[in-house]
């Protein structure tokens, strides 16, 4: 079933072209990385599939919906989640809290002023929380955990609302090696349970060739290439552009 | 009639030569050191009175009296200069409202410092020798002091112009305005820089001083009444741009002198309106450019709220209940101090609100205060109306106000939204102060006096105990509700808020317009314990009292704003009653707090 229909999206800064006609569609259940070397116009991409940038051309549907322009929190009520290349998470607040917010935020209890938000009941965020692993860790403030743990915890306010899709910017980025596959097998997990699309980008070949069902390489804006991993890996012009270019290092 | 005309502009070019130089110096030591400063004010005053002193002593002549302009530059520069070494060059990392504090502590020592040298009086200066007459302009009369000033504002202008492109000194104010990180990375001696930069700054602030003798008289109140101005010009302009300045001066100068001619009864207002609406067009000014990266904010990382421990519940419960029983056995003079107390923590409590969990500075919440105890008294003043009724509108009418303003001050961030608060506290203020037919103007309405049950002075302690605290507790209770966690959450993070659904704009929004409307019961209880209402309930000083009271008391936790507010009211009331020079001990004290208890009253005991 195809969840996500992206159509000819462009986008340019002044002069650049940072992405220039992109089209790609994504199935539900499925884990789709798009790599490609710094520059290359994935975090743009990204950030005009949840609406931080309205895209110069091009539609972006979900199960039918044109969401294309829509902002961030209207594209996230349409049940897609989000995590930040540099997480962005509440320091202030308690772990759970971070992840009530977001169930309250989807059952569109934010506007209440009396009952504190602490004796809310909190089966469901613990829930959640198990899910990544993050329970025993519930009640610290978010200000003060380590990065790897921060990761899974976005990745628990972004499973929040149930999403259908979840957009993972460098899920893995500054985490250690080992954390990285249990992060990502995790993610993978989750997303096939629950029949959960995945879009992410990232810079670990070793996490995106072992996770991905499928690979887009993006490069000046285009896509150069897409398919299986064996395919995209053997392709020619992606050992040139790109993997030749990691394997100069 | 075309006379007027020009000599109207030629007028306003006067007023705008002298509003350049004092914002110029504001806002190249902000573009440098980043510290909004608010004893620039105080500069321009000291530059008037030692201007004023210098030109009644020496000689009469051209040489000193010149000579005696430049020499009280020099000397401000210097205070200036002093100022930078003892106080701020400690607090260059300091979160900025209490950079701003620090400074308001100076602007309360140079004042009382002023009046206990040159006294309460208002001086009359020398006019300028040579220049004492006037010119005509296609037959109307153009002082000729005016046109050597407009003269003096372009040639600082240019003087300054060429000090940025031409010398190392200026290259350096200017890269450290683009990017201080960079330019401190860059090995450049970083100290000798700001010190540099505050003589300028003052010295330009003193010279404007100076240069007002022989045009109007020099009194105590040059300060606020000047900052509030140089605050607008150096805003419109574009924090840290000097052509900015130079330009919004010239705009305020021509809109004072034509708006005389318009619209006589809102000039005031009309100044700050231009600035509401240049923010809101272009919100860093009309010259001014976003910041570079390193955004400062109010306090770096948040510790998370807690509830009250056992222990603080019970120190709480006793302490309502010594509250509660005082009015019984306290004299009427420590009841009226209780009440003033009992209404600066409610004040304190919704200016906390904004500020702690809601991340925003507001440099004029006074002004909500002020529309609720207006709103109360001209109720009871027009339509008779009784006390209780008054009481139920004035939140309203102080919410439907924080509704109005806030709506634009939650676009901004930073210091462009706590200044478009002050603007709009000055709004609040000058149709208070220039609509004397409705507002009575600068005498107030008098005669707000509560009902016969509630004269009583036990009685008022009560009301106002039960009505301040009791909305302190709703606001409190706000805060670790859903909206309050979501209001703290944009604070972190407006980037995951929005990624979760929550229109950030909103909640800041109706954050603001709840303080407002609790801050207008503040102030409608206010009017009813004095019987009357003045524009002074709205003036910068009661917004900085507020800010006072919330930053001694710590942002960071939901008690600190009432100890706070205990500490603040309780400290201006014994100083009042023990020294004339009261103003002086409450700086120093503000100072000195903000040097040794960066994180106010509150962080005391989390210090230990």
């Amino acid at each position: 079933m195809t969840l996500l229909v992206v159509e000819n999206l462009a986008k340019s800064f002044g002069g650049v072209h940072a992405v220039q006609g992109v089209s790609f569609s994504l199935a539900a259940g499925e884990l789709l990385a798009l790599i490609g070397p710094n520059g290359a116009g994935k975090s743009t991409c990204f950030n005009m599939l949840n609406g931080q940038l309205r895209p110069d051309k091009g539609r972006v549907v979900l199960n039918g919906q044109e969401i294309t322009g829509k902002l961030p929190r209207q594209v996230w009520r349409m049940g897609v989640g989000r995590t930040f290349q540099i997480t962005a998470t509440f320091a202030s607040l308690p772990v759970i809290e971070n992840v009530q917010l977001a169930l309250l935020s989807h059952q569109r209890r934010i506007l209440r002023f009396t009952k504190p938000l602490h004796s809310e009941d909190p089966t469901q965020a613990l829930a959640l929380l198990e899910r990544v692993g993050m329970a025993d860790q519930a009640h610290r403030p978010c200000g003060v955990l380590a990065y790897g743990d921060l990761k899974r915890v976005e990745l628990a306010i972004a499973l929040a609302n149930a999403p259908r899709l979840l957009l993972m910017d460098e899920p893995t980025a500054g985490m250690a090696p080992a954390e990285r596959v249990a992060l990502m097998a995790l993610t993978a997990r989750i997303a096939r349970e629950s029949g959960i699309g995945v879009l992410f980008t990232e810079h670990d070949m070793d996490v995106v060739f072992t996770h991905a069902d499928r690979i887009m390489v993006l490069e000046r804006g285009r896509l150069l290439a897409e398919g299986a991993p064996e395919a995209v890996r053997a392709d020619p012009r992606v050992r040139e552009v790109y993997l030749g270019h990691e394997g100069t290092h | 009639m075309l006379g007027n005309l020009v000599v109207q502009a030629l007028s306003g070019l006067a007023s705008a030569a002298s509003l350049f130089l004092v914002s110029a110096g504001l806002t190249v030591i902000f573009g440098v050191t980043r510290i909004v400063n608010f004893a620039h004010g105080s500069f321009y005053m000291l530059g008037a009175y030692l201007g004023w002193t210098l030109a009644t002593n020496l000689p009469r002549g051209h040489v000193p009296f010149w000579g005696g302009v430049v020499l009280a530059a020099v000397i401000v520069g210097l205070v200036g200069v002093v100022v930078e070494l003892l106080l701020l060059r400690r607090i260059y990392k300091a979160p900025e409202l209490f950079q701003l504090l620090a400074t308001f502590g100076v602007v309360l020592v140079v004042q009382d410092a002023a009046l206990w040298i040159w006294g309460p009086q208002d001086l009359l200066g020398p006019r300028a020798p040579g220049l004492r007459g006037a010119v005509y302009i296609l037959d109307s009369r153009f002082p000729l002091y005016d046109l050597v000033l407009i003269g003096i504002g372009i040639a600082v202008f240019l003087l300054l112009w060429l000090l940025f492109q031409r010398t190392r000194f200026g290259i350096l104010v200017r890269a450290a305005t683009a990017d201080r990180e960079m330019v401190g990375a860059l090995g450049v001696n970083q100290r000798l820089l700001f010190t540099g930069v505050f003589f300028l700054g003052s010295a330009l602030a003193g010279l404007a001083g100076a240069l007002q003798v022989p045009r109007e008289s020099v009194n105590l109140q040059m300060d606020l009444a000047i900052i509030a101005e140089a605050f607008v010009v150096v805003v419109v302009g574009g924090l840290g741009s000097l052509p900015g300045a130079a330009l919004a001066a010239l705009l305020l100068g021509q809109m004072q002198a034509f708006g005389i001619l318009v619209f006589p009864q809102i000039t005031l207002v009309l100044v700050f309106l231009v600035m509401a609406a240049v923010l809101v067009v272009r919100p860093y000014g009309l010259l001014g450019r976003a910041p570079a990266g390193h955004a400062a904010s109010l306090a770096p990382v948040e510790p998370p709220i807690a509830p009250l421990s056992p222990r603080g519940r019970l120190v709480a419960g006793v302490a309502l209940v010594l509250a509660l029983l005082a009015p019984l056995v306290l004299a009427d003079y420590a009841l009226v101090v209780m009440t003033e107390i009992c209404l600066a923590i409610l004040f304190a409590a919704t200016l906390h609100f904004i500020m702690g969990p809601g991340g925003m500075a507001s440099f004029g919440h006074a002004a909500y205060f002020g529309i609720g105890a207006y709103a109360a008294a001209l109720l009871v003043k027009h339509l008779a109306a009784p006390m209780e009724l008054s009481l139920l509108a004035a939140p309203f009418a102080a919410g439907i106000a924080g509704l109005a303003f806030g709506w634009f001050c939650v676009r901004l961030s930073g210091v462009y939204a706590a200044m478009l608060t002050m603007a709009f506290a000055q709004i609040a203020w000058s149709t208070a102060f220039q609509w004397v037919d409705f507002t009575g103007g600068d005498n107030g309405i008098l005669g707000v006096w509560p009902p016969a049950w509630a004269v009583p002075k036990p009685v008022q302690a009560w009301g106002t105990l039960i009505l301040c605290l009791g909305g302190a507790f709703l606001l409190r209770r706000a805060i670790f509700a859903p909206f309050g966690a979501a209001l703290r959450a944009q604070r972190d993070s407006v980037l995951r808020a929005e990624a979760i659904g929550i229109d950030t704009m909103r909640i800041r929004w109706f954050a603001f317009a709840i303080a407002a409307a609790f801050a207008g019961l503040a102030g409608a209880l206010f009017a009813f314990t004095k019987g009357s209402v003045f524009p002074t309930y709205m003036a910068i000083p009661r917004s900085i009292d507020g800010l006072m009271m919330v930053l001694l008391g710590g942002v960071q936790t939901v008690t600190g704003p009432i100890l706070g507010a205990i500490a603040y009211t309780g400290l201006h009331e014994q100083l009042m009653r023990v020294t004339e020079l009261w103003r002086a001990v409450l700086g120093a004290i503000i100072i000195a707090l903000v040097l040794f208890f960066p994180r106010g009253l509150a962080g005391l005991g989390a210090r230990s």
